[in-house]
């Protein structure tokens, strides 16, 4: 036990990125994710040290003190002493862990401004978020996300003048945002409890009916990330899947202008159906034609 | 210097014994607090054994990445009807069953105060049960031991299976609360003379622990659960945000009594830690009252950290910090405990006894799921770790190494004096070291299961990175640990009839029950002892042993009778 701890020790010391996944959790995608990790990592190392310390005790006693020819059990009832002095230590490491929890905090919860190469936020008010969450300089791109059994829907607020989201682009499944931009997210859900969770980009938000759960991230480089639903939703819980693609500025940019001129043409379609069907030109009509 | 006159333990002779009563309706009518002791284990260990039976299969299920072995329909059953039936149907029961049987044995009392509603208690658990397992003839609930709303509402699940929840929680609940009370009136006024609050057994502490959060938590539950109820089938709208109601009250409430819970499933087993450690030690347990202390510190805070649950909820950030700050409080008292359970093993005499084994054993393991505790306690740590395998290993070594460790350890400590014989001592030390390594198999690579993103209460997962791998080494771990639990049933069975004869104290251990015959008579003591220390048979044995040596030469030795003296 003791060679294992400290094996686990060594190995962490060594070579900490290697683990996340497996000893610590993982990073590598957003400030907040690295931030969680530095502080679990520095918790873990404290809680070595005290579980070697305590199963190590345990299987010295059991080895030196067993029953055997000649072994009397001292018939002691405590030391009022020792009793303060461990009380005392156990306070001294949760006053410890509190204070580097507090210290981390800020920049675990609270967005910091976009970085140098990300989306140009400075035209128009529209990026300018309202919730709780917004870095120091107000300005994050801000996209809803909306649970449901068993998908989730984005929808990337503020492109639309409408102030409700309602004329604004949205996809399923797959969030496309731009590199080294803060993105904050209003979690949400339009039937039961879903949970947010992206584990690479930070931590988890519940989207609870009636309620706008906030989180962020900024992400460096370009890539999938890859999350799920976490808190149980139903029958396709283990289904609803989620991923987030990072990439380019520049790239973001013409995939923003061509959903929505997706969106758009799919609309009019819509329209054009929706009048073909009301004059009686039902699918099962020869004259039908419109992709419906 | 007063002298009295006390038989020596094995010699008590009962003026008048009426017949113990025989036969089926002596059973389902007694209110004798052994024998209803003994329904409370038998009925929850059925339980228990169902309740394994449902983990197996959800680790089957989990043994392979896209498993198809059950639909997902049945998976939530599965792991509902698993939580559900550990919680409710085996720890609270099992540990109201030691109560039962040892709470008036141990404080020197004939019966508990209220026998007839004692007997309620258990009629309204063992219902309770069966309305939940009826359900698996038509619907079982399926959404969790939580039932979070919404989707426990009727809109997402129409069937009776939640309703079947809603009973048994009702059901049990009224069972506990009955119990609970019935435990502390008890404490209160039926102790042996002598017996002060400084002499109390470590396990009465923690019964009186476990029934006063019981008395606090469990109306709010029922309270909770009667709502969902209204909200299903009369209308209201308590959890219903788009009417003005809440989805986040649910949370709140359910756990305003679901942590609590935890204490109220663990705090005995820690009693039984306590009871069993100094008497294999051969020496006083260390720092009494500090343990008693902190057992009570822990219940009452215990009732304040109920929002750490609730971490990724959009709660206020200030609630968020208090419950941090309170659930790092609990971690003193718990490694009070700890600290001193390890200083009551130093300096003894230790005898590698199967319950000494299992209290030992469960403080190890319980010790991984505290450490582990205190990462979920830190709030922006538990964003990444919540609702993953990270916490579903972290309440494992919780409640499986704390309370089922202390349960077991209990059955192999208790089984003489409730048999009358000892259990087999290889077997107890198979089942031992394989549920001890099942639960570090099982649990431990779960950690990594979280780190590496894979959530709880998932049916199947992809066969991504080391997922498929963790899983399988934890599901070899799961029967493992399963066949370590039948070892000790079957050994329970077989020494009913196979075992020795244990007589009345066969560990030479501390405390009043084994002052009494194995199994006690119907009325317990016929005459209850002074108590005049911590460990009162200690000063009896010491007693008869100094007087046997000095005794021959004073006055002519009455068999059967030793001199006290005060």
């Amino acid at each position: 036990m003791l060679a294992g701890g400290l094996s686990i020790a060594l190995v962490l010391l060594l070579a900490p990125s290697a683990l996340a996944g497996s000893i610590i959790p993982e990073s590598g995608g957003s400030p907040a994710a690295n931030h969680i990790s530095n502080l679990y990592t520095i918790t873990l190392y404290i809680a070595i040290v005290i579980f070697i310390g305590v199963e190590g005790t345990i299987v010295y006693c059991l080895y030196r003190f067993r029953a055997r020819r000649g072994r009397e059990a001292k018939q002691i009832h405590g030391n009022t002493r020792l009793e303060i002095g461990w009380t005392l230590g156990a306070a001294a490491i949760v006053v410890a862990l509190a204070t580097i929890t507090f210290l981390d905090l800020h920049s675990i919860r609270d967005p910091s401004n976009s970085g140098p190469g990300g989306l140009d936020l400075s035209n128009g008010v529209q990026y300018e978020t309202t919730g709780a969450l917004k870095p120091p300089d107000g300005r994050a791109l801000t996209i809803q996300v909306n649970g449901a059994q068993f998908y989730w829907r984005y929808t990337y607020l503020g492109v639309s003048s409408n102030a409700d989201g309602l004329g604004d682009p949205y996809t399923y499944y797959q969030m496309v945002v731009p590199t080294n931009t803060t993105v904050v997210l209003k979690v949400v859900s339009q039937d039961v409890v879903h949970e947010w969770w992206v584990p690479q980009l930070g931590g988890k938000v519940q989207a609870v009916p009636g309620y706008v759960s906030e989180t962020w991230f900024k992400i460096a480089k370009p890539g999938n990330y890859k999350g799920q639903c976490s808190f149980l939703c139903g029958r396709g819980h283990a289904r609803m899947i989620a991923e987030v693609t990072a990439v380019s500025p520049q790239k973001y940019t013409s995939w923003l202008a061509q959903l929505q001129s997706n969106l758009t043409a799919a609309d009019i379609n819509d329209e054009n159906c929706r009048k073909e069907l009301a004059q009686g030109n039902g699918p099962q009509s020869v004259e039908f034609t419109k992709d419906c | 210097m007063a002298t009295a006159v006390l038989r020596p333990a094995p010699q008590i002779v009962a003026h008048r014994v009426d017949p113990a009563p025989r036969g089926l309706m002596s059973w389902l009518t007694t209110t004798d607090h052994k024998r209803i002791g003994i329904l409370y284990l038998v009925t929850s260990f059925v339980f228990f054994i169902l309740g394994g039976t449902e983990a197996l299969l959800i680790r089957l299920q989990l043994g392979e990445a896209n498993n198809t072995l059950v639909t997902p329909e049945v998976y939530n059953q599965l792991f509902t009807m698993h939580g559900t039936t550990m919680v409710f149907l085996f720890i609270v029961p099992v540990l109201a069953g030691f109560g039962n049987y040892f709470v008036p044995l141990m404080i020197g009392a004939r019966d508990m105060a209220f026998p007839r509603l004692n007997a309620l208690s258990y009629w309204l658990f063992l219902a309770g049960g069966l309305v939940l397992y009826g359900s698996i003839f038509w619907s079982p609930p399926e959404a969790g031991w939580i039932s979070t709303v919404p989707l426990a509402t009727s809109t997402y699940l129409p069937s009776g299976g939640v309703d079947a929840w809603i009973y048994l929680v009702h059901l049990t609940g009224i069972a506990s609360l009955l119990g609970a009370i019935n435990f502390y009136v008890t404490i209160v006024n039926m102790r042996a003379p002598g017996m002060s609050w400084s002499r109390l057994p470590l396990f009465i502490w923690s019964i009186m622990a476990y029934s006063l959060l019981l008395i606090i938590a469990i109306p709010v539950i029922a309270g909770a659960v009667t709502m969902l109820l209204l909200d299903r089938h009369f209308g209201t709208h308590f959890f219903d945000t788009a009417e003005g109601g809440s989805a986040l009250l649910w949370q709140n409430l359910f756990w305003f009594f679901g942590h609590p819970e935890v204490y109220i499933l663990i705090l005995p087993s820690f009693g039984i830690f306590s009871e069993v450690l100094p008497v294999f030690a051969r020496k006083p347990i260390f720092g009494y009252k500090a343990i008693a202390a902190s057992t009570m510190m822990i219940a009452f805070l215990g009732l304040l950290v109920w929002v750490h649950h609730m971490f990724t909820t959009p709660t206020p950030l200030v609630v968020i910090i208090f419950a941090m700050i309170s659930s790092f409080l609990i971690s003193v008292p718990t490694g009070i405990k700890i600290f001193n359970w390890v200083g009551t093993l130093w300096e003894g005499a230790i005898e590698f006894k199967t319950p000494l084994m299992f209290a030992v054993g469960g403080i190890a393991l319980f010790t991984i799921g505290g450490i582990s505790g205190v990462f979920l306690a830190m709030f922006p740590v538990d964003w990444q770790l919540s609702d993953t395998y990270f916490v579903v290993a972290h309440i494992h070594f919780v409640l499986v190494g704390g309370s089922v460790f202390g349960i077991v350890a209990g059955v192999y400590y208790w089984y003489p004096k409730i048999s009358g014989r000892m259990m087999s001592e290889t077997l107890g030390k198979w089942s031992f070291w394989l549920m001890f390594w099942g639960t570090l198999i099982t649990f431990m690579i779960q950690h990594s299961l979280g780190l590496d993103g894979m959530p709880r209460r998932v049916y199947e997962y992809p066969d991504v990175g080391h997922l498929q791998l963790y899983n399988q080494i934890s599901t070899v771990g799961s029967w493992i640990l399963g066949l370590g639990v039948l070892l000790t049933v079957i050994n329970v069975w077989r020494s009913l009839s196979h075992g020795t004869i244990a007589g009345p104290d066969p560990w030479k251990a501390n405390t009043l029950e084994w002052f009494t015959p194995s199994p006690p008579p119907v009325n317990n003591f016929d005459e209850i002892p002074r108590v005049r220390s911590l460990e009162p048979m200690k000063d009896i044995r010491r007693e008869v042993e100094r007087q046997s040596k000095e005794g021959a030469g004073a006055r002519p030795q009455v068999p059967g009778e030793v001199k006290v003296t005060a």
